[in-house]
C-alpha cells in the first residue's frame, strides 16, 4: 500500500577508513564498488531509524494507523536484547494498542521475512494492514573488512489487500544452516567466514531463491523492468544479476550501495524503495534479499497506477542520500560508539 | 527518571500529544486538563501537534549534564509551535546553522538513557526545515 525509507545524514568516505588502518583505499573501493557509507547520528539507532521509515511510509500512503494489525521489525542491531523495537514503532506511529508486534533477526534479510509474515496474515484475513520494517545501524569491528561497508538506514512497507501501489505476486524462500556470519550474545561485533560468505553463502542462496521463484511462477529475467539483490557491496549484486541473466540496466536504479554502504536489514528494502521512486504503472520488479546464516527471500512485484498518487508524499531515496555531512574517522568512531565516554 | 515517570510521558514525547480547549481555541503543550482561561466552561480535548514551528531563542550547550558529554556542542531551543504553545527541545544541526526565527520540524530521536544497562528514552527533537 505504501513504502518509506530513512537514511541518516552522516557519511564517511572509504578513504578515511583505509587511511587509519594503512590499507590501499583505491584497491578497496575498486574491490567493493563502494565509495562512502552512511553513519548514524549520535542520537540515532535502529529504533529511531525504524520509526522514521515507518512514519514516511504512513505519510506517503496517508495510512489510517488504527487499521494496522501487525508490526514486525527486522534488524541485527535492535538496541534492546529484550524489549521489542516494534512496540516503540507502534506507539510512535499511533497504531497502539490492538495489534500484534514482534522483532525479527535474520542477519540482512530480517526485513523481508517481516514482509512475508505480513503477507501471510493479510492473505489469511487475520489482519487488515501490516507494517514490515528492516532497519539497522550495522556493526563492523575496527579494521575489519566489514567496517568499510557496515552502514545505517532502513525502509518500511505497508502491506494490505486494497489501494495497492504495487502487487507482490509471489514470494519464495531458500534457507539452509550455513554459518557464514554471526554475532554471539554480548559481543559488540560480528564474526564472519571471510570469502566463505560469497559462494556457499550469498551466491548459492540468492541464485537458488531467485531461480526457484521464477520457476514457480513461470517468469524469466527479461520479463522484469527492474531487479534488486541484497547489496553487501557493489560487486556481489552485479555478479548475482549476471549469473541469473539480469542486465546492469535492470539493477541500476536500485543499486544504492556505492553511496550508502550496506544497511543490512535495510539494504534490499531501500533498493526496492529507490526503484519504486521511479517505476511506472505495469513495471515488474524482481527482488531477492539475503541474510547470512543463511537464507534468501525472492519476490516478484508489479507496480500499479496508484504509485503516481503517493510517490511524492514522502522523501525519495535519492533525496535522503543528497546533502550529506561528512565525518572524519575520529568523529565516525564517536558516532558509532567505538569511543566511549 | 523512573520507568513509570517516562512511560506516562510517552504520548507527549513521541507524538507531541497536547490538549486543545474548544471553548476558547487555546492549545496546550504539555497538556492541561483544565483551561486556565475558561475554567469550568472550558472543553478540553486531546490534540496532536504537527511539530512544526520556529525557534524563539536558543543556547549552545558546551558543558553538558551527565550522559550528554559526547554531544557537545549542541543546541537547546525554545520552539514556538505553529498552533501557539512553546516547548524546549534539542535542535540537531551545527550551532552556526541556527538563528532566532529558524523554522524547524520534528524528528524521532534518542533523548537519553538511564545508564548502559538502564532503559533508553526516545522522543521528539527538531531539525531545521
Amino acid at each position: 500500500m505504501s513504502y518509506g525509507a530513512y537514511i541518516p545524514r552522516y557519511r564517511i568516505k572509504l578513504e578515511d577508513i583505509a587511511a587509519v588502518w594503512g590499507a590501499d583505499a583505491a584497491s578497496i573501493k575498486k574491490g567493493l564498488k563502494v565509495n562512502e557509507k552512511s553513519v548514524p547520528g549520535l542520537d540515532e539507532d535502529a529504533i529511531t531509524i525504524a520509526v522514521e521509515a515507518a512514519r514516511n511510509a504512513v505519510k506517503r500512503g496517508n495510512i489510517d494507523t488504527s487499521r494496522v494489525g501487525a508490526i514486525y521489525t527486522g534488524s541485527e542491531s535492535h538496541p534492546y536484547a529484550v524489549k521489542p523495537t516494534s512496540t516503540i514503532v507502534a506507539a510512535a506511529i499511533g497504531a497502539e494498542p490492538v495489534l500484534t508486534a514482534a522483532d525479527y533477526e535474520f542477519a540482512c534479510k530480517a526485513g523481508t521475512a517481516a514482509i512475508q509474515t505480513c503477507m501471510g496474515l493479510v492473505v489469511a484475513g487475520m489482519i487488515d494492514i501490516g507494517v514490515a520494517i528492516g532497519a539497522d545501524v550495522s556493526q563492523g569491528a575496527p579494521g575489519d573488512a566489514l567496517e568499510y561497508t557496515a552502514a545505517a538506514g532502513g525502509a518500511a512497507y505497508v502491506i494490505g489487500s486494497s489501494d495497492l501501489a504495487a502487487i507482490i505476486e509471489d514470494t519464495y524462500s531458500f534457507t539452509t544452516d550455513t554459518p557464514d556470519f554471526w554475532r554471539r550474545e554480548g559481543m559488540l561485533y560480528p564474526e564472519h567466514g571471510g570469502r566463505f560468505t560469497g559462494d556457499p553463502g550469498y551466491f548459492k542462496h540468492v541464485t537458488s531463491a531467485a531461480k526457484g521463484l521464477m520457476e514457480k511462477i513461470g517468469s524469466k529475467p527479461s520479463d522484469y523492468d527492474y531487479a534488486v539483490f541484497h547489496q553487501p557491496n557493489g560487486k556481489f549484486p552485479e555478479r548475482a544479476a549476471g549469473m541469473l541473466g539480469f542486465s546492469f540496466e535492470q539493477i541500476k536504479a536500485g543499486l544504492v550501495v556505492p553511496m550508502l554502504g550496506n544497511t543490512y536489514s535495510g539494504s534490499c528494502m531501500i533498493g526496492l524503495a529507490a526503484i519504486l521512486d521511479q517505476a511506472k504503472e505495469g513495471d515488474r520488479i524482481f527482488m531477492t534479499a539475503f541474510g547470512s546464516g543463511a537464507g534468501s527471500d525472492a519476490f516478484s512485484i508489479t507496480v500499479t497506477d496508484k504509485i503516481e498518487d503517493i510517490r511524492n508524499n514522502a522523501p525519495k531515496v535519492q533525496e535522503l542520500l543528497a546533502d550529506p555531512i561528512y565525518l572524519d574517522y575520529a568523529n565516525y568512531a564517536k558516532h558509532k560508539g567505538k569511543i566511549r565516554v | 527518571m523512573t520507568v513509570a515517570r517516562f512511560w506516562r510521558k510517552i504520548p507527549h514525547r513521541y507524538n507531541l500529544i497536547g490538549t486543545h480547549c474548544t471553548t476558547c481555541g487555546e492549545y496546550y503543550f504539555p497538556p492541561r486538563q483544565m483551561c486556565p482561561s475558561c475554567r469550568r466552561d472550558g472543553k478540553i480535548e486531546s490534540y496532536q501537534f504537527e511539530g512544526k514551528g520556529e525557534v524563539v531563542t536558543y543556547t549552545v550547550i558546551h558543558t553538558a549534564a551527565k550522559g550528554y558529554a559526547n554531544q557537545v556542542p549542541y543546541n537547546l531551543a525554545i520552539i514556538k509551535l505553529d498552533e501557539g504553545p512553546s516547548l524546549t527541545g534539542q535542535v540537531i544541526c551545527e550551532p552556526k546553522e541556527l538563528e532566532i526565527g529558524t523554522r524547524v520540524r520534528p524528528v524521532f530521536r534518542k533523548l537519553g538513557e538511564e545508564s548502559e544497562k538502564g532503559m533508553i528514552y526516545y522522543g521528539t527533537k527538531f531539525v531545521p526545515e
